[in-house]
């Protein structure tokens, strides 16, 4: 049977074995490695993981190196949930015909991608696993921009983001379009669990990823992942702007059951205003001109009514 | 084992579709995940009724596009497992990115390929477009010229491919509608023999060995990328060659059927003969015979294993001819034919070569009569009496209009 790993502070969590090596080429202060950790931390058992083209994948496999000591594969930048599911198949097949080779284990299938290779180009190949039931989990390493290729906008990136494809500029504030709400549209799948985390809720994220272990069928997470470099703050702050993100209530923490039953799993004791969220990061610098600071309160009432609106649902059971 | 074996005539009336359905299950595999396109979706629909009636132990995982059918392929083969698809056309299209990413995390996967044209214009009808854009994508490709070869070919093609010696994935090639949808007489093997000819899967890097983890699918810039992709062909060029052989020995002793990497009809003491594939290979060797009566020395070439080139095979088959024509059944868009490029690059420095004119035929399932061959074989003869080449260099077959022929 599956075997979660109990930990109790960030002491153990620290010290347990990784399967994610610290050696590897991302970025310092990037968040990727912190969630993938978190991730693979919560269980002993053995794991099947993908990554798809993008930062994690670029930065920790580069032959002749390697940063994980589990079974990892990557293909291309749409298809790493796809290459999951095909091993999971694999997996079930090879048990009913008796030809495992450790037949005892209870393996874990985890995809993990960007927010380009989950909200834009691997969007079909996620709704396909989702929808046929595998038995996977994909987690989204969501920082809201193609960081890989060099800061571009995905249908992640929020309103007013300027990134290279979408400049604040003279006549321009940025971004145009609003994030996609990705975690309701995979829960529409009526998929076993899907759940929002972040790696600074550490304890609530382990909870949920062995949660999700935990089920029979396809799990989706998406982890807000702050981007030193796309972002624009300094590598030493990456967990405070974590703090800032879910105690804005930017990335409000949740669990949806079943695509039924929506579970708020973090409630910051003081909220902090959007203002300061935005104003701690280079990216929406310019927004704090006279002439779009309008855009800040358009921010927090949207902030505001989505909190509203989880809240409805919380209560609703829905 | 938990499926029912299934009681086989000795020879069976299949389509090229059923030939290869029934080879797959035949080879017991554990992970097909498709798509359908026309013309292979029987390959699939045949395959989900075996499975419906309990002929297969596998997973069949009816995924949502081509390129997912053979990224999960590739997931599956990675974990360590036989597997196997088909797709035609578009979904062929669709599929290339994972074809090169396929052959160079060294998978070993069987892909039937019912060949059928390229849109734009969109066509459902058999030509070698999509069997040509694959040809740079590290696969091993055979091709059938019948739905028996479709058969023989598919289990030749998961003993070499899985070879730990080669891992590369193969592709079997039919001609759509002409192989895919006409039924013929398919001599079959039973179940036991045609999976002991198949053998094992042995698995290697597997992803579920959990013990002895493996990083698929690397990183490589300019300090290693080449030295990948030259292994890769190099192992095309040397190591495929003797076990595609081996494997049609292996399987002449099981069946007597003999094939060869270049399938030669009349090239003896011929003057002149056309090169093609698919069921022109067919066509052309009927069409050689009656040239024969009427005084003309004729011969057919047909490729067999399209990738790797049999450079050398061709070049023995061809030295000692007077004229040959190349038949591209693919628009080449603005050069000469591919048949025509590897033929005429196998010959060139030969002592002795044969003149070489290349004709551009079949498109969109445009028939190729014994009329358009009878003439073609009459052009070459013209060659041989007037010692060069008569006609332009690359000839259109068959379109309608005025005659079209280029350079």
């Amino acid at each position: 049977m599956s075997e979660m790993k109990k930990i109790k502070n960030l002491k153990e969590f620290s010290t347990s074995a990784d399967r994610f090596e610290g050696a590897n080429l991302l970025c310092p202060g990037c968040a990727h490695s912190i969630i993938v950790r978190e991730v693979l931390n919560a269980t002993n058992d053995d794991m099947v993981l993908s990554a798809s083209t993008g930062c994690l994948e670029v930065c920790t496999a580069v032959y002749p190196y390697t940063s994980w000591d589990a079974s990892w594969i990557h293909i291309g930048f749409e298809n790493g949930s796809t290459a999951v599911a095909g091993a999971e198949t694999m997996h079930k097949v090879l048990k009913r015909k008796g030809r495992l080779k450790q037949p005892d284990r209870n393996p874990k299938f985890v995809s993990f991608a960007g927010d380009g290779a989950s909200y834009d180009i691997g969007f079909q190949w996620i709704s396909g696993c989702m929808e046929r039931g595998h038995n996977i989990m994909h987690v989204v390493l969501d920082n809201e921009v193609y960081a890989n290729t060099g800061g571009q906008r995905s249908s992640s990136t929020p309103i007013g983001a300027s990134a290279t494809t979408s400049q604040a500029g003279t006549h321009s504030y940025g971004e145009k379009r609003n994030k996609k709400d990705m975690v309701s549209i995979m829960a529409s799948h009526h998929i076993p669990y899907s759940a929002q985390v972040a790696p600074n809720k550490w304890k609530d994220m382990v909870k949920k990823i062995q949660h999700g272990f935990s089920v029979d069928g396809p799990v989706f997470i998406n982890a807000a992942s702050p981007c030193t470099t796309e972002w624009k703050f300094d590598p030493k702050d990456t967990m405070h702007l974590a703090d800032l993100a879910t105690d804005s209530l930017v990335f409000p923490l949740y669990e949806i059951i079943d695509g039924r039953e929506l579970n708020i799993t973090y409630r910051p004791k003081n909220v902090v205003p959007v203002e300061e969220y935005l104003a701690a990061q280079g990216r929406f610098k310019h927004l704090f001109k006279d002439e779009y600071k309008y855009l800040i309160k358009e921010w927090q009432e949207r902030i505001d009514e989505n909190w509203a609106y989880l809240n409805r649902r919380e209560e609703a059971r829905v | 084992m938990a499926f029912d074996k299934m009681e086989l005539r000795d020879v069976e009336v299949w389509d090229g579709n059923m030939a290869a359905s029934q080879a797959m299950r035949q080879a017991q595999i554990d992970v097909v995940a498709a798509y359908p396109i026309t013309p292979s979706t029987p390959v699939v629909e045949n395959y989900a009724g075996f499975l419906a009636n309990n002929f297969i132990e596998g997973e069949f995982v009816m995924v949502e596009s081509e390129h997912a059918a053979m990224s999960g392929c590739i997931g599956a083969a990675a974990a360590g497992g036989r597997v196997a698809t088909a797709t035609s056309s578009q979904g062929f299209a669709l599929m290339v990115e994972t074809l090169y990413q396929a052959s160079g995390m060294r998978l070993p996967i069987v892909l039937n390929v019912v060949n059928r044209a390229l849109a734009a214009p969109l066509n459902v009808n058999g030509d070698h477009s999509d069997m040509y854009l694959g040809r740079d994508s590290g696969w091993i490709q055979f091709d059938s010229y019948c739905p028996q070869d479709v058969y023989d070919l598919n289990l030749i093609a998961f003993k070499v491919s899985e070879d730990h010696d080669v891992r590369l994935p193969a592709m079997v090639h039919q001609d759509g509608f002409m192989t895919s949808h006409t039924a013929q007489g398919v001599h079959t093997l039973d179940d036991d023999t045609a999976y002991g000819f198949v053998g094992e899967y042995k698995p290697m890097n597997d992803m579920l060995d959990f013990d002895h983890p493996v990083t698929h699918g690397v990183q490589t810039e300019e300090d290693w990328h080449f030295e990948h992709k030259a292994r890769q062909h190099s192992d095309l060029m040397t190591k495929v060659f003797p076990k595609i052989q081996a494997a049609f020995d292996d399987f002449e002793k099981l069946t007597g059927r003999k094939y060869n990497m270049v399938e030669t009809y009349d090239t003896d003491d011929a003057d002149v003969a056309v090169v093609c594939m698919g069921t022109s290979v067919e066509t052309a060797r009927e069409v050689a015979t009656e040239m024969r009566a009427k005084g003309i020395k004729a011969g057919v070439v047909g490729i067999r294993v399209i990738r790797p080139f049999p450079f050398e095979q061709i070049a023995d088959a061809l030295k000692g001819l007077k004229a040959i024509a190349t038949l591209d059944r693919s628009n080449p868009n603005g050069t000469v034919g591919m048949l025509f490029n590897e033929i005429a690059g196998s010959m060139y420095n030969l002592d002795t070569r044969p003149m070489i004119s290349g004709y551009v035929y079949g498109l969109g399932g445009r028939d190729l009569t014994k009329v358009h061959l009878t003439e073609l074989y009459t052009e070459l003869q013209a060659n041989v009496d007037a010692g060069k080449i008569t006609t332009p260099l690359q000839q259109f077959i068959g379109v309608r209009g005025p005659k079209l022929s280029f350079l």
